[in-house]
């Protein structure tokens, strides 16, 4: 006997076959969208949370049935936070401060970067290896010679020499901060070295040579040529050590523990509206602040502290993913 | 008289210009206070007036931070298990946000820049201001504590009895629990990972996709058989990185700051800080090991 196909049959396999090949897809795609909204809620949900503490008024803050929607808006929180921290001055100090050791620091890890990238001289190698030693040693060894090296800061006995003392105290200055990202040994200095040098290793020899040819120098070939081509190390570089620098808490309270940055001011904020509220609020020095609208207080601080970073970040993250992209530091 | 250099001697010679201000640095503020460490670790340190002064104590130090000083051991112990666990998640967690982000889909630039939010505010001054915020609410009655529990952290006690019913083992279902508790702390401390697999991942040529595509391998194949050996060289560097980055916010980096500069023990503090640094090197070495030896070279 003929064995005869069951055409309904292939007809439902086919059906069957062709709603599984459409609904994969879609499924795969609603719950990518579900997993990413989710993630994005964990990452979001603390800054949406502070916005909406930093509008609350003080009355709000029993009432059980408010969930982030306040009733009563206010903007009472935002002036007592930019009158404790007294906030424009610090957020220009700080400006000043991190754009400072920001642009000292991508010069100065730029010109090692490039130097280890094209350059052999006696131990490079070995130089190399030490900048990766830089990378792995917590900062915290370093601290306390630090420390006692900047409260006392002397360049090989030449201060002793010309003034008899024993070194200037450069602590509480911008000083320290200065010499260490303009020497490349700041904040994760190492690693900035080593995006640099991966780029420029990447970098085809030849427009070198033509411009070595063309009778360019070394230094000129490396100002005119190849930083120009560097465009995504330099971005990433800046911007991760803008950042990091601006929210760096360690060498900020090593060496400008009296500064007024931010980091402090913020680390310190919670004490500060402890101790200034009640008398802000008129009840005299002897009150005690409610904990509750201490807490209100230190929130809309922090946001105040995040907003600008939260703002420049709107501007420049297209730039930060692709240029991270394109440093190399995958090859 | 002209010195006369060779072009290599001459090249050497620039070279060494480009790295000085790094090697200056190096020598000053990385080798000698790297050694001053040393010395002092093995020293008691009075500070006067004009300077300090050094009187050797040998091992006295590191016997102090081992044995006598009552917190030191356990928040070492404590900080290295915590980058262990961490690590493992970080890793995994990070490398599936990249393949999901370099995924087509819309909103995919939205989704990036969120993802990456948290490399900018990722700072030791917020999450400083926010712990003392808590023990402030704390540390009042219980409206505050009712307030603590409606705004934060959901109840996990549900998801340990559905574990344990299930029949995992008590540890897996630990780390389970302790991975759901830390979502935040982990995802707020992978955006830099993520950023570098993201660039592996868009390193790996297309074509190579097409060819399993046309055999007929899954997506799920060529994940395992393309997408993870390609980015596995990453894995290493990203390993190292996450270990490192737990430096800047641990407890341990914190106690070593406190006793040198709030109890004026200098000596003390340089000891603990290179049985930290020795800690962490082997914690590297012996997961760099492990993970090198799973990693494939492309070339």
């Amino acid at each position: 006997m003929a064995i005869i196909r069951d055409p309904s049959k292939e007809s439902v396999q086919a059906r069957m076959n062709r709603i599984r090949n459409k609904t994969l897809p879609i499924l795969w795609s609603v719950f990518r969208y579900l997993l990413i909204i989710g993630i994005t809620f964990i990452i979001i949900y603390p800054i949406i949370s502070k916005f909406s503490v930093a509008f609350k008024d003080k009355q709000d803050i029993y009432n059980p049935t408010i969930y982030m929607i306040p009733v009563h808006f206010t903007l009472d929180n935002f002036k007592i936070v930019l009158d404790l921290l007294d906030y424009w001055p610090l957020l220009l100090n700080t400006m000043i401060y991190v754009f400072i050791t920001m642009l000292l620091t991508t010069m100065s890890t730029a010109l090692a970067g490039y130097g280890f990238a094209r350059f052999t001289f006696p131990g490079s190698n070995l130089l190399f290896a030490l900048v990766v030693l830089t990378i792995l040693i917590p900062m915290s060894t370093l601290m306390v010679p630090m420390y006692l090296h900047f409260r006392s800061f002397d360049v090989l006995g030449l201060v002793r020499l010309f003034s008899g003392q024993e070194g200037i105290n450069l602590l509480n200055s911008y000083w320290p901060s200065i010499i260490t990202s303009a020497t490349a040994t700041g904040l994760k200095a190492g690693l900035f070295v080593y995006i640099f040098r991966q780029f420029f290793r990447g970098l085809p020899k030849e427009i070198e040579e033509a411009a070595l040819i063309d009778g360019a120098g070394g230094i000129k070939t490396f100002f005119a040529i190849m930083l120009p081509n560097a465009i995504p190390p330099l971005i990433t570089v800046t911007l991760f050590s803008f950042v990091w620098q601006y929210n760096d808490t360690f060498y900020t309270s090593l060496f400008m523990s009296e500064g007024a940055l931010m980091p402090l001011k913020i680390a310190s904020l919670p004490a500060d509206a402890n101790q200034f509220l009640p008398s802000i609020m008129g009840l005299g020095s002897s009150a005690k602040a409610d904990p509750n609208y201490v807490a209100l207080v230190v929130d809309t601080g922090i946001l105040l502290a995040i907003l600008p970073l939260i703002a420049l970040y709107l501007f420049v993250q297209r730039h930060f993913v692709e240029s991270v992209e394109r440093t190399g530091v995958v090859g | 008289m002209k010195l006369r250099l060779s072009l290599t001697q001459k090249r050497s010679m620039l070279g060494l210009l480009f790295i000085a201000p790094w090697l200056i640095g190096f020598v000053f503020l990385f080798a000698g206070p790297l050694l001053q460490s040393i010395l002092f670790s093995f020293s008691k340190l009075v500070i006067s007036p004009g300077g300090y002064e050094l009187e050797a104590v040998g091992w006295q130090n590191f016997k102090d931070a081992l044995f006598v000083d009552a917190n030191f051991n356990r928040i070492l112990t404590e900080s290295i298990l915590g980058t262990v666990v961490d690590v493992p998640l970080i890793l995994f967690f990070s490398l599936f946000s990249a393949v999901l982000l370099n995924q087509k889909f819309r909103g995919r630039a939205l989704a990036r820049a969120i993802f990456f939010l948290p490399v900018i505010l990722a700072s030791g001054a917020i999450s400083a201001a926010e712990t003392s915020g808590l023990i402030n609410l704390v540390g009042n009655a219980s409206v505050a504590e009712e307030l603590g529990t409606a705004s934060g952290q959901f109840n996990v006690l549900s998801m340990v009895r559905i574990l344990t019913e299930a029949g995992f083992p008590i540890t897996i279902t630990d780390y389970i629990v302790e991975a759901v508790m830390r979502i935040y702390d982990i995802i707020s401390s992978s955006g830099v990972q993520i950023l570098i697999f993201l660039a592996a991942l868009q390193a790996v040529p297309s074509s190579m996709y097409e060819v399993a595509k046309i055999e007929g391998a899954t997506a799920y194949e060529s994940f395992w058989k393309i997408t993870f050996p390609m980015v596995s060289p990453l894995i290493l560097t990203n390993m190292i990185y996450t270990i490192i980055d737990s430096f800047t916010d641990s407890t341990v980096t914190r106690t070593i700051y406190e006793t040198a500069f709030k109890t004026q023990n200098f000596g003390l503090s340089a000891a603990m800080a290179w049985l930290y640094t020795i800690v962490v090197s082997l914690l590297l070495v012996i997961m760099g090991i492990i993970v090198s030896r799973r990693t494939f070279y492309q070339n």
